[in-house]
């Protein structure tokens, strides 16, 4: 990627990093993306979207694949489908509760839309593959406008309403007795997710954006049980990685999706490593839940 | 490869049953296509029907996508895809069955041992400098030699006789947890040998049809039959027919129509899925009475 080379003494390093106008787009992108991903990810994590969340990214990028067939830009299609979807899973939530069937039929329809937009859209190699792996490297201005833009809407969004989700999100029944509006506070929620989707997207691909929403926020989860603490700890983790894994990338002569991902995963896996560890020493083992915290 | 070439035969579809069958097999790679796509189905709908019980979508969805890494490191290796494929599901139902006790769609473990999988084959991908990424997410169903349809066919024969030998076990964890551990049934066994058992089924299946479709047919029969019938074997054997009739129905479309075979498989198991529910069967309409997926006891945290 680059013909410096890591000296290890930071400035010179940090001058290197930020002297070519694409790695301060990446970086800029990248770190906004992150912020916020960090941020929703906790609630994907309170509220069990996983599985949600990943289809979102799927339906992602049937949504940039199709408004590429017709002529519109990848960045609205992947916003609007993923808002539309959000709306939906929304109005189906209370149905959805545990039933992963029915958003895996969600999934196998937006797999099958994705690949009839691919087949449609006959010079998909390179775009196909930016979509599905990232391009961060190759952002334009524009593209870093409208991911700190849409970033900054759904991050007031979230600060919005982030106590009404909270509480809606640890004890729906108690929140909707005390006259919070359950149900549109969850579908803000989800549309401020379709928000983040698409900025990771745009980062680090559909296929790998679930690494940004989920891992983070887990891993903070593992470390800190206060909500703000967690909230900041998983912005901070997210923000580490991505700007790491870009950093790696600039050096290594590999993708900066692969770094990120990896790195979150590690993170996660070492804070599981640590935290168990933890409760090992301090508790007999009669007394450890059998790992059914996850469960 | 399909996703380049145009349409597969000049012949136009005549509207003759008799001459149009005919013509469909004329050529000896549909002929394959039929035997491996069959056969896929088959053991994809048997494992399905388990999956849809035991809440197992986000799982498979994964396994299949991580089937990716298995392919691409299969080639920077310079092994054959089968042996990537069943290494890195096989490593990947492990870490998700070791970090989490049941992996439903709510659970974490299951997108991050899914992403960072899919990182590692995006390594893998750049490494091998081979080749693009499409094709092995999409398969290449009209592509494959007779050994690799013998070998999905003995593949496929091995995993259904597995199923059916541990089909009561499977059944009895699957459905109630509490009263198979009471009856002596190791259910943490039993719940991993069913990952282990979907990592196979998708390392099989996806060099065949592709990580994309191999997790549409894993779902979309299963959740169809688990709607119209209860009865576990029935629902099985609905499972079956309905993941056969998808995939010679697509195979057939898309031999006339110039669209992967995958397009109109997920389209049409999508309508079936959704005109089933629109319908209301009887197992829709008695509820609890029938094996249902036991996924309402997960819901202490929404």
């Amino acid at each position: 990627m680059s013909r410096s080379h890591l000296t290890w003494n930071l400035v010179d390093d940090w001058q290197q990093l930020v002297h070519y106008e694409f790695m301060r787009h990446a970086l800029l992108a990248g770190g906004i993306a992150a912020v916020l991903c960090g941020a929703v990810g906790c609630f994907v994590v309170l509220r069990g979207l996983s599985f949600a969340t990943d289809t979102l990214t799927h339906v992602g990028f049937a949504g940039a694949s199709g408004a590429v067939v017709i002529g519109l830009s990848p960045v609205a299609g992947l916003l609007c489908l993923t808002a539309l979807m959000a709306v939906v899973l929304g109005a189906l939530e209370q149905r959805l509760r545990g039933r992963d069937v029915v958003i895996g039929m969600i999934l196998v329809l937006t797999l099958g839309l994705g690949l009839f937009f691919l087949r449609l859209y006959r010079g998909y190699s390179n775009e196909a593959y930016a979509l599905l792996f990232g391009s961060i490297l190759a952002l334009g201005p524009r593209d870093v406008v409208v991911v700190a833009v849409g970033a900054l809407i759904a991050l007031a969004a979230l600060v919005a309403i982030f106590r009404p989700l909270l509480f809606a999100s640890l004890d729906e029944e108690l929140a909707e007795a005390r006259g919070v509006p359950v149900r549109a506070v969850a579908t803000a929620y989800l549309l401020v997710l379709a928000v983040a989707v698409t900025a990771a997207t745009q980062v680090i691909g559909a296929l790998l954006a679930v690494a940004l929403l989920i891992a983070p926020a887990a891993t903070a989860q593992r470390l800190t049980t206060r909500p703000v603490a967690w909230l900041l700890l998983s912005v901070a983790i997210a923000l580490a990685v991505t700007w790491t894994g870009l950093a790696l990338a600039f050096w290594q002569p590999y993708p900066a999706s692969f770094f990120i991902t990896s790195l979150s995963t590690l993170t996660y896996l070492a804070a599981r490593l640590v935290t168990a560890g933890g409760v090992l020493s301090r508790l007999r083992p009669v007394m450890r839940p059998a790992a059914a915290v996850e469960g | 490869m399909r996703l380049i070439a145009g349409t597969l035969t000049d012949v136009p579809f005549s509207w003759n049953p008799v001459d149009d069958l005919s013509q469909l097999f004329t050529y000896q790679f549909m002929r394959s296509a039929y035997l491996a796509g069959t056969a896929t189905a088959i053991v994809a709908g048997v494992v399905g029907y388990f999956v849809v019980l035991r809440g197992l979508s986000f799982a498979g969805h994964s396994l299949s996508l991580m089937g990716f890494a298995g392919a691409t490191g299969a080639r920077v290796a310079g092994v054959d895809p089968l042996a990537g494929l069943l290494l890195v599901d096989g490593a990947g139902a492990l870490l998700i069955g070791a970090l989490a006790r049941r992996p439903r769609g709510r659970d974490v473990v299951v997108g991050i041992v899914l992403t960072g999988t899919l990182g590692l084959g995006l390594l893998f991908l750049r490494l091998s400098r081979a080749g693009e990424a499409l094709p092995v997410l999409v398969g290449d169903v009209l592509g494959i030699s007779a050994t690799e349809v013998t070998i999905v066919e003995a593949a496929a024969a091995v995993i259904v006789v597995l199923v059916a030998v541990a089909f009561r076990p499977l059944l009895l964890s699957s459905v109630d947890e509490e009263v198979a551990e009471a009856r002596g049934v190791p259910t943490r066994a039993m719940s991993l040998l069913l990952l282990l058992i979907l990592a196979a089924t998708t390392a099989v299946a996806t060099p065949v049809v592709g990580v994309l479709l191999t997790f549409s047919l894993l779902v979309a029969p299963a959740a169809t039959a688990s709607l119209i019938s209860g009865r576990p074997p029935l629902a099985v054997g609905l499972s079956i027919a309905l993941g056969v009739l998808y995939t010679w129905i697509g195979l057939g479309v898309s031999y006339w129509v110039d669209m992967p075979p995958s397009v109109f498989v997920t389209g049409m198991a999508f309508v079936v899925y959704v005109g089933t529910r629109a319908a209301g069967t009887p197992a829709l309409r008695r509820g609890a009475a029938a094996p249902r997926p036991a996924t309402v006891s997960s819901d202490f945290v929404g």
